[in-house]
């Protein structure tokens, strides 16, 4: 253990940023490494509980504790290789989890978590500034070639522990570049994407093959092809089906899914033309007032992204109400608690509005000009179900040159792919497939991350995706002895 | 006599006894048979420290044992016609015989045949004359047909002496066949032909009798021609109830109260002389002889057997006791060197019988009685002034006058009472053994042949520190032997920082070996057995002076050689060999004497073999140890050193316990020394297990290279061979605990004695390498062994991405990813959290599907079962309701100091509200617990716990219990005791426990006033005086064996009895108890639920399981292998919001439960509420399962072991090879024999004098007005006083009467526990003596007890008092006028006393009082004393040497102070209150407080030394020695300052 007394001693606290008005002038990640000695003592205020509940909380399971005490004694090198024995990608959910983690760490119980993301993120950094993470190819080759189809987290982690295993591995990415919703979907302030290019070649020195803009199933590459050229293959295609807002107007110009929009922003940073970045046309927030319908992740992504394109005003809206401030501990902790969460988005200076569903979007010319939408409120009826209802008088219109939809994801895209090969799908639209075994109705198809599980966190992808490569590697090989 | 046989968990072999012992002599050798019916009278007055069992008429046995009667004899040769040679000439074989006619003419005629064979006649047999009358149905039934055969010596036997080792050769090869005879001629019952003795000196009369029914049922001894000089006597208090006339003593040679720890070991080694024993007295006749020791026996039987044999070999009686229970020597610094020389030349010749033990011994010439080495059994003896000795386990036994006695002493640790009657005088301890010492030139034989590791040259530069390998080979070495990241940072680090044994909190939650999916070390399948009950653990730490590591690797020299010859001998200080000392016993071979040679035998097998190969690798390990030692090498090392990627090591227990037993099958283990070099042991339980199966020494050269791997790594401050050291430290404290609590006090007797229950192995390799190990669940094999070593391998060598750079996890001690599986994970502790708060039953379900679902991973036993449905359920409605099932759960003993107010309270509430029970723990309750909150709430703690420190008990909390509840162990840490750090005593638990804040508090292994069954027996007799209503509990752990201690624990009268498993465990203990020590529930309770039955004991006894209780299903389950009642501790207090941090030892709870800090303290958010809905969650589980399983009420439940089974479908690679079918095993049910508890124990309460005192002393207890009483007091009237002082609590509380309200004054003996309890306001006033345990838990009461007018003795060399006076007294005052026992003052929290001196361990533990000794005290004085101050008048100036000075300074007496100081703190003449003693500032006034206190000595007993010493008291006070703790001043100046600081801040 650290220091068993440190979490009575050491006040938390957590890395710096850039403030609002600093940083919504650039697209560079606004928050600040931390210095190695102010980690190593915020590490002291671990407890190396005897039920590390963080561990659980963390959905590849890191071995916090364990990082936390090498952290604390300067041991940096071997926390790096506890922390990749759960995480390949640490860099990533060191700067975009959400840190459920956090949430479940003991002393979470009195609001008060050991910074572990924080922690984690140093830990990583410092091996790459070290030159301490270097490639590590496989010591025989298994001779079995595996095709990964999507190069989003979920993809990634399994091409990346089955070629160390020694398969072959082939990443199939529709995209003109690799990450998937990493690089497309999360904006640079958040998480720059020169990481993730660092990652890919070490992949790639590791003998993981990447193609870009392969689409399978849509072009000359089908499913039929792909498995009469590989051992097994695994569905990573993330669930990417934009749920929509069926209310008059929703046709109007302006009104755009929040995918659409981030993704022409990314391509915009990473140097692409506009031609390329925006084929449809661009979209951007300059200059109006924006509307984020959905109040998770998606849309605060959104909300930053307009600030910087230099919006001039931001309000994002939820259906279901506010949720409270604090959460009852009593009943949720180690738990993900449903609360009250204030993203860096919003502080910089977005408004929110709970519990107001859209009715129709006003135009003006065939562009959108305004919200028009009502109050709710959520009730329990006679079957005991919670249900939406009007507040009378509750109507309102609110100014809107840009909407941005924000509401989740249905599950995988249904045309191309999924619909060539015929694969069973479960009840709620995904690939059928269980975490066991990851094996869909197809023999030597595999089916991990979003794609299979739904809408979910990038950890989840990382940990879908390891658990998947070992269920290849026992299918290929008999036995694994990757880790899950 | 058919004993019961084993069947499913019982097993004879576990039965235990002890109980009363005694002998009358004639000094002078004159022979009556009036002495005879004095020994008898012995017996009669001892009988209540034996006992009866189901069947009031059965008792457990009772015998007498008398010189030759050869007057009687010759009276029956005249009649019958024969001619009886003179005495010496003939022996008479004293015969059990069959019953059945056919077996008693074989075995006659085998008698004669054997007889005649070895070339002596038989003159006749004659019938035995008996009188059944009075004898119980059972006791007629199994008596056997007792008759003696008369034999006479031929011509060629040449002396008496010759004849006695003929017949010894006779006696061996008749009975040693009995058994195969039986099978093989189909004779029922010719096995059990028995002989009590067969002696040319002694005759034995024993049998299944009750103590005065040996003198009935024995004609002979009431026939005035039977005349001996001498009478011993026993009375036997069994755990068991089976009637057996065997097993009652004396044996041919002794009788024996207590218990031989080391028994099984001793058997082996004796077996294993097989080929090095010989003796030129014996000759050929020895190899007559084996086995010398049979299995299956007593313990008492094999030390007689051992005892013969010495005997026969040559040595003197007095000698071969010397060897075979040796006195504490090898850390004496006050014995002398010839003595010294003495024990230590036969060290290597006999491993110590270790054990408490009084034993008294004849062989007819000589009778005497010897001590085990730390005093753990009572005996006290008198002389007369007419030549007679009159030794007993207690005082008072055989009613003297006075004036008659001329002498009055007690036996003495280690110390011989010796009485030779040819001589005619008693042989003092020192002569006999000063006698024995010079016979020889020990010391010059020891310089000779012995050789002292230390002090052997340095093999050259091959030794010295380890040199680490490189990184990744020693990381292979590592994952070879299963290393973990845990085994580095819980084990190795901590040991070689703090070279302490590391300790842990929370219990353990993990599978059992053999239900693990990891590959486990071999030594997790064994758990460590430990002593409750039957006999004491011992202190390793604070009685230091008896334990020993010192270990001798062989050879052993011939046990009856009688000259130091050419056996050489290797001795080392301690096992834990380094690099270095490993390389002296590898080149020893080079010594110029030529006495040793060493060769390695490598353990490693290829592992192309694959796990097939390992099997043959341990057959090929022990053939060539055979050829090793047949060609002349006497010391053997298993190397697996040859570890490597081709290389698998053979796990060294295996190839250890497989070589150690080769051996001794084939006779040769005696020859060789063993010695373990290996990779794999690391903690201290791995090196424990080596050494109970043979190991003398260990190398773990692993363990030294990673120690100097995390030594750079880590940046430790210490030089390599610092870490080193203190590993070795660790590792010695360890073992030196874990022998302790089996109450064993060396490593050499340790040494194959096998001291463990195997938990999952099959039999098949327990009988090949751990033969005769208990194994109850069967299990893993060779196979699977091999299987998980090569797991091992396979991660050291193959691709394992995951061990590339790393070590296994472990997840053993915390939980982890990819580590071992836990019941409490943070899915199970978050569900039960929300489902108590949240009010939801359905979460609960989750939670509970979540821990029984054990389809996937196994975690417990019980997991393996499946509930056998009714075929037709009853609906639910009727069943009986939740409210009325919660009042069989109970909380678990946790003590207010080990968690906060907040949270003991909470249980508290909780349990009352529901009409459950909660448990305070050891520690005391706060009065004001005990009043009615305005809500109608009550903190009070229905169970109020008595554990070994004793801390908190008065007579006001014992009346306030329901139930009592005695803990002779706990879970976590079965047979230790345990420690509150000073920092954790506040003031307000200070004040619970009657102690100083800031002082460290210790509660002792053992119970000092348990050191037996029959000592339990008078514990439960006094709590059930102190509070008749209440009932007495006894907690027990499970391990093999503990059915018959609870059916002990039933015969000695206790109402309840809990069985704990070994997952339990709330506090902090050291990991290896944690983790090693006990057995599941499940094996523990289903032997007592048999061993009960099977006894027809359950009925009277209620019986609780707790230790990890979780679910519904958990509950049903015990109830069905017999549990009516249920302890939860773990699962309530996550109920209440602990979150298993298992940090409880470091107070820094973060969840406010296990901490006193008040800052944490204030997190705490449990609810009476939370923990009231997790006890109805688990009853309505309870219901839900009822209903299918076909009950509507609890009780039906109880014992229906018939509707378990066992899960047909386990698929498990090591679990299916578990059978649970002993712990299903089904007594075969009798309409008459309870099942459940259902009726009540008679205490005999109505026989106590106390009925008397309270009826006369009811002026007193109702009007508080003054009362005097006289009355006559003998031994049987025990626990005097006790049953008044709770009728004062009762009303009056701690606080009492006024001083002397209620005064008794009594003449004669008291029994036992005499004044105990005794409350504030009355004075029990004795003129005699009294026994053990006076003034115990005294609570406020005057205790006198003066040496009568008349005796002319002088009280300073006259003891009055027995052992374990005042014992955690907690208020009040004692005078005796006279000379104490062992441990006078034992962890004294209050009392003041004054004594005329005492024996060893005075004032041990004491934690608060003023004890003034006006003579001499024993060795071992104030240790472990953290509180109080004593006084020593050390006319001798000798006290520094038997002072223990660990923890006290001793001082001169300060002058008295004038002038003015704050008289509030000077002593006073009187006691202020029960509270406080009117002592005053112990760190001053000691002239005018020691003054006071021999003024009342002298006023209240009229002691003469008093007199002398107040006549001359300058010169008095100089000799006087004031004993201070450390720790005590230093809290005394802290509070002190506390005050100042407090007086100054008021006054500004």
């Amino acid at each position: 253990m650290a220091n068993p007394t440190g979490f009575l001693e050491i006040e938390r606290q957590d890395r710096g940023y850039d403030k609002p008005d600093l940083r919504r002038r650039h697209w560079k990640e606004f928050v600040k490494p931390m210095p190695a000695e102010q980690v190593s003592r915020q590490a002291a205020r671990c407890m190396d509980c005897g039920i590390p509940f963080c561990h659980q909380g963390c959905p590849v399971n890191n071995m916090i504790p364990d990082w936390n005490n090498l952290v604390y004694r300067d041991q940096w090198r071997q926390a790096l290789t506890v922390l990749h024995s759960t995480n390949n990608f640490p860099e990533f959910t060191g700067r975009i989890c959400p840190a459920p983690c956090e949430a479940a760490c003991t002393l979470n119980i009195d609001d008060n978590p050991v910074t572990i993301k924080t922690i984690e993120c140093s830990i990583v950094d410092r091996g790459w500034a070290e030159g301490w993470i270097a490639p590590l190819p496989p010591a025989r080759a298994t001779g079995k070639r595996v095709a990964v189809v999507g190069s989003g987290p979920a993809g990634l982690a399994c091409a990346q522990q089955l070629a160390r295993a020694g398969h072959d591995v082939t990443v199939f990415e529709k995209n003109n570049r690799i990450g998937g919703l990493l690089r497309y979907g999360i904006p640079d302030f958040k998480m720059e994407k020169h990481l993730i290019d660092r990652r890919i070649s070490q992949m790639e020195a590791e003998g993981v093959t990447f193609r870009t803009n392969v689409e399978i199933g849509a072009g000359a590459i089908t499913v039929d092809s792909l498995l009469d050229d590989h051992d097994a293959v695994v569905l990573a295609g993330g669930a990417e089906w934009p749920r929509d807002l069926p209310v008059p107007g929703r046709e109007l110009d302006g009104v755009h899914f929040a995918m659409d929009y981030l993704v022409q922003q990314n391509k915009r940073g990473a140097g692409d033309p506009e031609a390329h970045a925006a084929p449809n046309g661009s979209i951007t927030a300059a200059g109006k007032h924006v509307v984020v319908i959905g109040g998770g992740d998606t849309g605060s992504d959104c909300i930053g992204t307009a600030f910087r394109q230099g919006a001039a005003s931001v309000v994002q809206l939820e259906i279901l109400p506010k949720p409270p401030e604090r959460e009852n501990k009593e009943l949720t902790w180690p738990d993900w608690p449903l609360k009250l969460r204030t993203s860096h988005a919003h502080e910089e200076g977005a408004e929110r509005d709970w519990s107001v569903v859209t009715r129709r979007f006003a135009a003006n010319n065939g562009r959108v000009e305004a919200l028009e939408g009502a109050r709710v409120e959520w009730v329990k009826g006679d079957d005991g179900r919670v249900q939406m209802r009007d507040v009378p008088g509750g109507d309102f219109r609110l100014k809107a040159d840009l909407v941005l939809l924000a509401m989740g994801f249905l599950g995988p895209q249904r045309p191309g792919m999924l619909e060539q090969s015929g694969l069973e799908l479960d009840g709620r639209g995904n690939v059928a497939a269980n975490a066991a075994d990851y094996r869909t109705s197809m023999e030597k198809v595999f089916a991990a991350g979003d794609m299979r599980r739904g809408q979910s966190l990038v950890v989840w992808a990382i940990r879908e995706g390891r658990q998947c490569a070992r269920a290849v590697d026992s299918f290929l090989m008999g036995s694994s002895l990757l880790p899950s | 006599m058919e004993l019961v046989a084993k069947q499913g968990l019982y097993d004879p072999q576990n039965e235990h006894d002890a109980c009363g012992v005694g002998f009358v002599a004639n000094i002078k050798g004159r022979k009556s048979h009036d002495l005879i019916r004095q020994g008898l009278k012995i017996l009669v007055n001892l009988d209540h420290r034996g006992a009866v069992g189901a069947d009031p008429l059965v008792g457990d046995g009772a015998g007498c044992l008398i010189q030759m009667p050869d007057r009687l004899l010759h009276d029956w040769a005249d009649k019958a016609g024969k001619r009886l040679p003179r005495p010496g000439r003939y022996a008479v074989a004293m015969c059990f015989l069959p019953r059945d006619e056919r077996a008693r003419a074989y075995a006659e005629k085998l008698v004669s045949d054997v007889v005649t064979r070895e070339g002596q006649a038989v003159l006749g047999w004659r019938d035995v004359p008996t009188d059944q009358t009075g004898l119980g149905q059972r006791v007629i039934e199994t008596m056997p047909v007792i008759r003696q055969a008369i034999i006479t010596a031929s011509s060629a036997i040449k002396d008496q002496d010759a004849f006695e080792r003929k017949i010894l050769a006779i006696r061996k090869q008749i009975l040693n066949n009995v058994r195969t005879l039986e099978d093989k001629r189909h004779l029922p019952g010719l096995g059990d032909l028995y002989m009590p003795s067969f002696s040319t000196r002694t005759v034995v009369y024993k049998g299944l009798l009750l103590a005065p029914q040996v003198e009935s049922f024995y004609e002979d001894l009431r026939n005035p021609l039977t005349e001996s000089a001498l009478a011993l006597v026993h009375q036997r208090f069994s755990t068991n109830t089976f009637p057996s006339w065997k097993l009652a003593h004396p044996y041919r040679f002794l009788a024996h109260n207590g218990e031989i720890n080391t028994v099984r070991g001793n058997v082996n080694w004796m077996y294993a002389r097989r080929r090095s024993m010989e003796s030129a007295l014996l000759g050929a006749d020895l190899d007559k002889m084996w086995p010398l020791i049979p299995h299956g026996q007593s313990d008492t039987a094999c030390i007689d057997n051992a005892l013969e044999i010495l005997i026969a070999g040559g040595y003197s009686l007095a000698h071969a006791m010397m060897m075979l229970i040796p006195e504490a020597w090898a850390g004496n610094p006050l014995m002398d060197g010839d003595r010294k020389a003495f024990y230590e030349y036969y060290a290597a010749l006999m491993e110590p019988w270790d054990g408490p033990a009084a034993i008294a011994f004849t062989d007819g010439r000589q009778i005497g009685a010897t001590l085990d080495r730390n005093g753990l059994r009572p005996a006290r003896y008198v002389v007369t002034d007419d030549d007679h000795v009159i030794m007993a386990s207690e005082a008072g036994v055989l009613p003297v006058p006075e004036e008659r006695i001329v002498h009055k002493w007690r036996l003495q640790p280690g110390k011989m009472l010796l009485i030779d009657l040819e001589e005619g005088r008693i042989i003092a301890d020192d002569e006999v053994k000063a006698k024995l010492a010079s016979a020889h030139p020990y010391a010059d034989w020891l310089k000779e042949t012995q050789f002292r590791l230390e002090e052997l040259p340095d093999a050259g530069d091959r030794g010295g520190l380890p040199r680490p390998n490189d990184v990744e080979t020693l990381l292979h070495h590592q994952q070879a032997f299963g290393y973990t990241q845990e085994d580095i940072q819980f084990f190795l680090e901590p040991m070689a920082k703090e070279g302490d044994d590391p300790v842990g909190s929370m219990g353990t939650d993990t599978p059992i070996a053999v239900l693990s999916d990891k590959p486990k070390l071999l030594y997790n399948y064994f758990k460590q057995n430990f002593a409750q009950v039957t006999n004491p653990p011992i202190d390793p730490i604070r009685e230091e002076l008896v334990m020993s590591l010192v270990s001798i690797i062989g050879p052993r020299p011939n046990l009856l050689g009688h000259h130091a010859g050419n056996h050489y001998r290797l001795e080392v200080s301690q096992p834990i060999l380094t690099n270095a000392d490993l390389d002296k016993i590898k080149s020893i071979d080079s010594l110029e004497v030529g006495a040793f040679k060493a060769a390695t035998i490598d353990t490693t097998w290829p592992a192309t073999d694959g796990a097939e190969g390992m099997q043959r690798a341990v057959e090929r390990i022990c053939r060539e140890a055979t050829d090793a030692v047949l060609a002349d090498h006497n010391i053997l090392i298993l190397s697996d050193r040859g570890v490597g990627p081709h290389r698998i090591p053979v796990p060294a227990l295996l190839a250890t316990g497989a070589v150690h037993h080769h051996l001794i099958r084939q006779g040769l283990r005696d020859q060789v020394g063993l010695v373990v070099e290996s990779g794999e042991p690391r903690e201290v339980h791995h090196f424990c297990v080596l050494a109970g199966y043979g190991a003398e020494a260990i190398n773990p050269y692993l363990a030294f290279d990673t120690l100097e791997q995390i030594r750079v790594q880590n940046g430790l401050p210490l030089k390599a061979y610092e870490v080193q050291k203190n590993y070795i430290k660790a590792i010695g404290k360890g073992i030196l605990k874990v022998i302790s609590k089996m109450g064993i006090s060396t490593y050499q007797s340790y040494c194959g004695a096998q001291i463990f229950d195997a938990v999952g192995l099959s039999s098949e390799l327990v009988e090949q390498c751990f033969t005769r190990t208990a194994t109850t669940i069967e299990g893993v094999g060779f196979l699977q062994i091999a299987q998980e070593t090569v797991q091992r391998h396979k991660n050291a060598y193959d691709s394992n991405p995951i061990f590339q750079d790393m070590l296994d996890v472990g997840g053993d001690y915390a939980f982890r990813l990819r580590g071992e599986a836990h019941a409490w994970t943070p899915d199970t502790v978050g569900k039960l959290q929300h489902a108590v708060r949240g009010n939801s039953f359905a979460t609960f379900r989750e939670y509970t599907k979540v821990i029984n679902d054990q389809s996937v991973r196994h975690l417990t036993i019980r997991g393996l079962m499946q509930l056998h449905p009714a075929e037709a359920p009853v609906p639910i409605e009727e069943v009986e309701p939740a409210s009325s099932i919660v009042k069989r759960f109970a909380t678990g003993a946790m003590s207010f100091g080990s968690i906060s107010r907040e949270a003991h309270t909470t249980l508290a509430i909780a349990m009352n509200r529901i009409g459950g029970k909660s448990n305070t723990g050891e520690g005391g309750e706060e009065s004001d617990r005990y009043k009615t909150l305005p809500n109608g709430d009550s903190m009070r703690s229905a169970i109020k716990q008595v554990a070994s420190g004793r801390f908190g008990v008065t007579a006001e909390y014992l009346v306030n219990a329901d139930d009592l509840q005695i803990k002779m162990a706990q879970g976590a840490k079965p047979g230790e005791g345990g420690q509150l750090p000073g920092r954790k005593v506040d003031k307000n638990i200070a004040r619970v426990r009657y102690s100083t804040p800031g002082v460290g508090l210790i509660s002792p292994p053992p119970h000092h006033d348990i050191y037996s069954i029959e000592d339990l027996a008078q514990l439960i007799h006094d709590l059930k005086n102190a509070n008749p209503k209440a009932r007495v509990s006894v907690k027990l752990v499970s391990e093999v064996g503990v059915g018959t201690v609870a059916a002990g624990v039933s015969k000695a009268r206790a109402d309840h009895v809990t069985i704990s498993g070994f997952e339990g465990g709330t506090g902090a203990s050291p990991l290896t108890s944690l983790t090693h020590a006990g057995s599941p529930w499940e094996i523990g309770l289903a032997e007592t639920q048999q061993t009960l039955v099977l006894n027809g004991l359950r009925g009277r006894i209620a019986v609780q399981v707790d230790g990890g209780l979780r679910t519904g299903r958990d509950v049903v389950i015990g109830a069905l292998l017999g549990a009516d009642e249920f302890g939860f501790s773990t699962a309530p207090l996550i109920a209440a919001g602990c979150i298993m941090m298992r940090k409880c030892h470091l107070n820094t709870c973060p969840v406010g439960i296990a901490t006193q800090d008040p800052v944490l303290r204030a997190k705490f958010t449990g609810t009476p509420e939370h923990v009231i809905n997790f006890f109805f969650y688990i009853a309505e589980e309870v219901r839900e399962l009822m209903a299918q399983l076909g009950f509507r009420s609890f009780a039906e439940m109880v014992g229906r072991v018939d509707r378990l089974d066992a899960q047909p479908a386990v698929e498990h690679w090591k679990a299916k090879g578990v059978d649970l079918s002993k712990i299903l095993y089904q007594v075969a049910p009798k309409p008459e024999v309870a099942i459940h508890n259902r009726e009540r124990q008679d205490h005999h309460l109505d026989r106590a004098l106390d009925n008397i005192f309270i009826a006369l002393a009811k002026p007193a207890l109702e009007r508080g007005e003054p009362v005097r009483i006289e009355h006559e007091i003998r031994n049987v009237n025990r626990t005097v006083g006790t049953m008044l002082s709770g009728e004062v609590a009762k009303r009056y509380g701690h606080t009492g009467l006024p001083d002397d309200t209620i005064a008794i004054n009594l003449r004669g003996t008291a029994g036992g526990s005499f004044g105990t309890f005794l409350a504030h306001g009355i004075t029990l006033n004795l003129t005699g003596d009294a026994n053990d345990y006076v003034g115990k838990g005294l609570s406020g009461g005057r205790v006198v007890v003066r040496q009568p007018p008349e005796a002319n003795r002088d009280p300073l060399e006259n003891i009055i008092i027995g052992n374990t006076v005042l014992y955690g007294a907690i208020a009040g005052e004692a005078y005796f006028n006279g000379v104490a026992g062992e441990r006078f003052a034992v962890r004294n929290s209050g009392a003041v006393a004054v004594v005329e001196g005492c024996g060893d361990h005075g004032c041990e533990y004491m934690t608060g009082g003023v004890v003034v000794v006006l003579g001499a005290t024993g060795r071992n004085f104030a240790a472990g004393m953290s509180g109080g101050i004593a006084y020593v008048y050390d006319e001798q100036a000798r006290f520094k040497s038997l002072c223990n000075l660990a923890g006290v300074d001793l001082e001169p007496i300060a002058p008295p102070e004038l002038g003015i100081a704050d008289p509030s703190n000077r002593p006073r003449q009187r006691a202020v209150s029960v509270e406080d003693s009117g002592m005053g500032d112990p760190l001053r006034y000691d002239a005018e407080r020691l003054r006071i206190l021999i003024e009342r000595h002298l006023l209240y007993t009229g002691s003469e030394r008093a007199r002398e010493l107040l006549d001359d008291w300058e010169n008095a006070l100089a000799r006087f020695v004031k004993v201070v703790p450390r720790d005590f001043r230093r809290a005394l100046l802290d509070l002190r300052a506390e005050q100042e600081t407090a007086k100054t801040v008021a006054a500004d």
